[in-house]
């Protein structure tokens, strides 16, 4: 794979800032998901704060400390904390426990199945609870870094030291190890479930083609890879960790294989946040300086949707229809842009 | 320019071999009153007796890291750790890690050294050594990761010093300068020592690197010189050359130890960056291995400024730390400590440097 090299700075663009509500959510935010409308600030601690289209704020308790991980599908959020509690939050804003570790260990992953499903991370074990309610673990050999369920069936990537162990819940068959010397946190599979991609603690991305697990190396980072996003109908994946959004192509059945990335909205600071349109080849970036783009796919035409000078961004979200964007800097001041 | 270092949240590394009192410590810590929260990550949790929400059981993964150095390690739980912890920032004044007592402090300190995520949130105070009065000698011998972690400390926590007597006191602090002579050595009974002689020490703190002289040439520090037996010169254990620097010891019984060991370095006369830097970078590449800690001032030709640095293993960090005063002896001195350091090379290298 290639490397990409980093680009100058952006020339002045068209501003939609006018057109954004702010919000104080008056907390650090993590991540923001939307439930239906409303978007879901979910707090570095104890509590998100949901958002309706008016700007009113409501505030609701999850978890008795740090929220470490969450995951949503639309109509929930599932979050873990430090309290050892696994819970679900909804659009009505009722929370649901769903699991407690008896020795209160930390959760430190969540992610969400279509179907239902969820699955969630104690150290070095993985737990899958299905629709029907019943629970299974598996144990990797090293802690948990990140979690994925695949697009199709029911199975799971567990990424971990040296590689990502693909499990599948229902069947008694051995899980499959993909190896790669190296820490793996985030993982993500392409929308067609044909790639598997994960974030390394080394700044750099690992893939694998699921087919013959031929490896993709995607290399370059100035910093490590904290945010993915597929870009819609899964033609490309949009990273954070370097001055540009770096988009890897996987259009063709190569993927990213001998091709170099795009380089989208280059600024002299780093993207810290990426989230890709559903519907439309656009995706918006934030910056570790505060601002945040919109950004065209085909041309790299760029929108300011929030100027520079405050905490990185750290929370991206776009509603299901593409109607609203929601977003939110490290110390909770954020906002909602509605096109 | 806001002072950043103060921001960060000090991390202490507590190690020593099983059985110290590395728990006796951490629960003082966590008992005393002195107003301060810790969070604590420790290796087994139910040791500590104290309700805290803030303990975090970890496991000990130590990761290489993809860039061909086999010293260049981490540790995995380490980066989660924290990470997760800084959700809480602001519950907590500082974070302490307790090793296992067969663990290499290394990973831990590089962990702070490579990880730009850490480094952004958090900075290492310093490596505090618990030691056993009564074992430690007989662990030097027979322990590596004992010898590991007191090579590695810039405190040490001698220990028990009550179940010892006066003679047997004198060789393990001997035993304990062969091998490491410039950290802070605390005796202690039930590890009664003041929590500030082993909390924000700032050790790590390359503004704080003022001085680098073995710690028992200063006066003043606690010591009662009057303990030691002056039988330098004729101890059947003491079979090499005195060929060390560190051999000034003013009245302590010493040793040379067969593996580990210090080596200083200095000089009145400027050193040429051009070929300074370059050789020093080969050092820690070439030797990275043996050696443990090094840490330096210099005074560079043409260069008003001090240069301090300091380093673990393979890997450095260095800056121009303030002007050299008027009237201050313009001298640079390094210090390595590591396992059968090649004196010879390393000081004909050194010499190389100097300007003539």
């Amino acid at each position: 794979m290639k490397e990409f090299d980093p680009g100058e700075a952006a020339a002045s663009i068209i501003s939609v800032t006018d057109k954004v509500r702010p919000i104080a959510i008056g907390m650090p935010v993590t991540s923001v998901h939307f439930l239906g409308d409303q978007a879901a600030f979910v707090g570095a601690e104890e509590s998100v704060a949901m958002v309706n289209g008016q700007g009113e704020i409501s505030r609701v308790s999850v978890h008795g400390g740090g929220i470490l991980c969450a995951a949503s599908d639309g109509s929930r959020i599932v979050m873990g904390g430090d309290d050892g509690k696994l819970v679900a939050l909804d659009a009505k804003g009722e929370v649901t426990l769903i699991s407690t570790d008896a020795k209160r260990r930390w959760i430190d992953n969540v992610a969400l199945h279509p179907d239902g499903a969820v699955a969630w991370s104690v150290g070095k074990t993985a737990f899958v609870r299905s629709g029907k309610a019943e629970e299974k673990s598996f144990e990797v050999p090293s802690t948990v870094g990140g979690l994925a369920f695949a697009p199709k069936g029911l199975r799971l990537a567990v990424a971990h030291y040296n590689g990502v162990t693909l499990w599948f819940p229902n069947m008694v068959a051995t899980a499959e190890v993909l190896e790669w010397a190296g820490s793996h946190l985030g993982v993500v599979f392409s929308p067609d479930n044909k790639f598997l991609v994960t974030a390394m603690h080394e700044p750099a991305l690992h893939g694998w083609r699921l087919a013959d697990n031929r490896h993709m190396r995607m290399t370059g980072y100035p910093g490590r890879v904290r945010s993915m996003s597929w870009s819609v109908g899964g033609k490309g994946l949009a990273t954070s960790g370097a001055d540009a959004v770096i988009m890897w192509p996987f259009a063709s059945k190569d993927g990213p294989m001998g091709k170099e990335p795009a380089m989208l909205a280059p600024l002299q600071a780093r993207v810290s946040t990426v989230a890709c349109h559903p519907k439309q080849d656009v995706l918006a970036a934030g910056y570790s300086d505060g601002t945040i783009l919109m950004v065209r796919l085909h041309d790299g035409a760029e929108i300011l949707v929030r100027k520079n000078g405050s905490e990185p961004v750290s929370a991206l979200a776009w509603n299901a229809k593409g109607t609203l964007l929601a977003f939110a800097a490290e110390d909770g001041d954020a906002g909602l842009l509605a096109l | 320019m806001p002072d950043l270092t103060s921001q960060k949240i000090p991390v202490t590394v507590l190690t020593g071999y099983l059985g110290a009192g590395k728990t006796t410590l951490l629960n003082r810590i966590l008992s005393e009153n002195h107003g301060k929260k810790y969070a604590v990550i420790v290796n087994e949790f139910g040791e500590i007796g104290i309700d805290n929400d803030l303990i975090i059981g970890a496991d000990e993964e130590v990761f290489e890291m993809n860039n061909g150095c086999v010293c260049c390690t981490v540790r995995g739980d380490l980066v989660r750790i924290l990470d997760g912890l800084m959700r809480r920032k602001g519950k907590f004044d500082a974070i302490i890690v307790e090793t296992t007592g067969l663990a290499d402090p290394a990973p831990v300190a590089q962990t702070f050294f490579v990880d730009e995520d850490v480094q952004k949130n958090a900075r290492l105070d310093a490596v505090v050594t618990v030691a056993d009065a009564k074992w430690l000698s007989d662990r030097l011998k027979d322990a590596p990761e004992a010898k590991n972690q007191i090579a590695f400390a810039d405190v040490i926590v001698l220990n028990k010093t009550d179940l010892v007597s006066r003679p047997e006191l004198a060789e393990v602090e001997a035993r304990i300068r062969a091998i490491n002579p410039y950290a802070k050595l605390h005796r202690t009974e039930r590890c009664q020592v003041a929590l500030a002689d082993v909390l924000e020490r700032g050790a790590f703190d390359l503004d704080r690197i003022l001085e680098i002289e073995p710690e028992f040439l200063e006066a003043g520090d606690g010591h009662d010189h009057h303990d030691h037996d002056h039988r330098h010169g004729h101890d059947h254990h003491h079979d090499h050359g005195h060929s060390h620097d560190n051999h000034g010891t003013g009245g302590l019984k010493h040793y040379h130890d067969e593996d580990m060991q210090s080596l200083s370095l200095r000089t009145d006369k400027p050193l040429d960056p051009t070929k300074f830097m370059p050789w020093l970078q080969n050092l820690v590449a070439s030797e990275g291995q043996k050696i443990l800690r090094s840490k330096g001032i210099l005074a560079f030709s043409d260069d008003d400024d001090r240069y301090v640095f300091q380093g673990v293993h393979m890997m450095l960090e260095g800056d121009h730390q303030r002007a050299w005063k008027d009237g201050e002896a313009r001298e640079s001195r390094l210090v390595f400590i590591g396992r059968e350091l090649p004196e010879q090379t390393i000081r004909e290298g050194f010499e190389s440097c100097i300007t003539t």
